[in-house]
């Protein structure tokens, strides 16, 4: 018979071994007024139907930022998830499963006004979808784009260092980059592929206009490119905005379309119409072969979402859309909801 | 067997207190955190990106051109975490040095 301690598995006693060190370090460290170590992130409830089942998904995503002294900052994300689907074929009631995985872990180094070194695991920096629209809280439609599986390397998280920051900064203009390298990774928590790539994006900011650049390399296996744009624009003192992707990889291509509004026509952006935000968001995949995996769909599909979404106060916010996917497999209405309410606090009272 | 199962036990509660105890302590703090100066201006800072025209500064026209691109203001926060905060997005979003001053002057005046 085994003992007690050697009872527990390596992960959990890994696991252990974590928390504990993150806790006291949170609790040894001396943080000044402004940079007490906070915790933010969303809690989401979602429901999904597709082809008339109905699936339900409780979800947590919790980020917590750490700074160490003015240059170093610990930072990562979590996502919890159960999720109830019906049983399949004739059987009645539903299944669940449950999902808790590391989003990203990373530490950044401030180097210079220029320059940030991370090291960790670290979202994949492709497009923008992966660094800027993943969080539950800010993302306008719940599900990711047809192409979201381009670039970013199967796991969507790289685990080895990266570079970025603001290359030039000025009054009508600035540029940023972010260039990393990845390492292979088979860790259930840090699953990664050996790739390198980078992206850089040029911000005009008196006509509120971002294009940018980026490239992936597939280190692993059959060796591919990937290349992608993107181009955002919030024209000024209007609440309208348009996202843009496109991306191309060896097996498919694709690009979505997204805009939103708010109108503060009505008493404002806090007035009760001011606060309904309509969604669009129209995207196109066009398979090239399906020679490799690239974790999207195996068929050309196009897929029409329209969303209405509703911004409550005390950063909540229900997320509702339907969407008309077309594809050769078969087209299909997709229906979702959700509410979500964003969370934002230190983690103890500072000094 | 059952030696395991209660180590596992203390192991969780001891976690979860370390967790939580900082939480209940923040909700025990809260009604003075409320009113503190910084977070009125935080959530002022929601009508400023209600795009109008005309910023009072530097920080006020970048929270508006940088910050509401991605998402809107969160409604208020408490000002101890307003240079964490800062310190993230500047990494986040790739935000210049003196974006990131000018940002956390503009979150604690």
């Amino acid at each position: 018979m085994s003992s007690p301690v050697s009872s527990l598995s390596a992960s959990t006693r890994r696991a252990t071994i974590i928390v504990l060190a993150v806790a006291a370090l949170l609790l040894t460290l001396h943080a000044s007024a402004q940079d007490t170590p906070l915790l933010s992130g969303g809690v989401g409830f979602f429901t999904d139907t597709k082809a008339g089942k109905t699936s339900y998904e409780p979800t947590i995503q919790p980020l917590l930022a750490a700074p160490i002294g003015s240059h170093l900052l610990i930072e990562g994300r979590a996502t919890l998830v159960e999720t109830f689907a019906p049983n399949g074929g004739d059987i009645p009631g539903y299944n669940h499963t449950h999902f808790i995985g590391n989003t990203y872990l990373q530490a950044d180094y401030i180097a210079s006004p220029y320059l940030t070194i991370v090291g960790g695991s670290f979202l994949t920096p492709f497009g923008t979808y992966n660094e800027r629209l993943t969080p539950i809280w800010i993302n306008n439609l719940q599900d990711g784009p047809l192409i979201g599986g381009i670039g970013l390397m199967s796991s969507a998280s790289g685990l080895g260092g990266e570079v970025r920051g603001s290359a030039i900064s000025r009054n009508k203009y600035s540029i940023d980059y972010t260039a990393y390298f990845s390492a292979q990774s088979g860790n259930v928590q840090f699953n990664s592929e050996r790739s390198t790539g980078g992206r850089a994006s040029l911000y005009l900011t008196d006509s509120r206009l971002e294009v940018g650049v980026s490239y992936g390399r597939l280190l692993q296996g059959t060796q591919e490119n990937f290349y992608g744009t993107h181009v955002w624009w919030e024209p000024k003192d209007t609440a309208f905005r348009l996202r843009s992707e496109y991306a191309h990889g060896q097996h498919a291509q694709g690009y979505w379309v997204e805009a939103d509004y708010r109108t503060e026509a009505f008493g404002g952006l806090d007035s009760w119409i001011g606060r309904i935000e309509p969604v669009f968001r129209m995207q196109q995949l066009f398979r090239i072969n399906n020679l490799g995996s690239d974790n999207v769909a195996s068929v050309n599909t196009e897929r029409a979402d329209f969303g209405l979404d509703y911004n409550l106060p005390h950063n909540t916010r229900i997320i509702t859309s339907y969407a008309r996917q077309f594809a050769s497999t078969g087209n299909r209405n997709i229906w979702e909801t959700g509410i979500v309410y964003r969370f934002l606090f230190p983690t103890w009272k500072g000094k | 067997m059952s030696q395991s199962i209660s180590i596992r036990s203390l192991v969780s509660i001891v976690l979860l207190s370390a967790l939580t105890t900082p939480l209940l302590a923040l909700q025990t703090q809260a009604p003075t955190q409320a009113p503190a100066p910084a977070a009125t201006p935080a959530k002022q800072n929601t009508k400023v990106s209600s795009h109008k025209s005309g910023y009072g500064s530097d920080g006020e026209r970048i929270f508006a051109q940088q910050c509401s691109r991605c998402h809107t203001a969160p409604d208020g926060f408490s000002p101890h975490i307003s240079g964490t905060i800062v310190l993230h997005m500047r990494v986040r979003a790739s935000l210049s040095q003196h974006d990131e001053q000018e940002l956390l002057h503009f979150l604690n005046p």
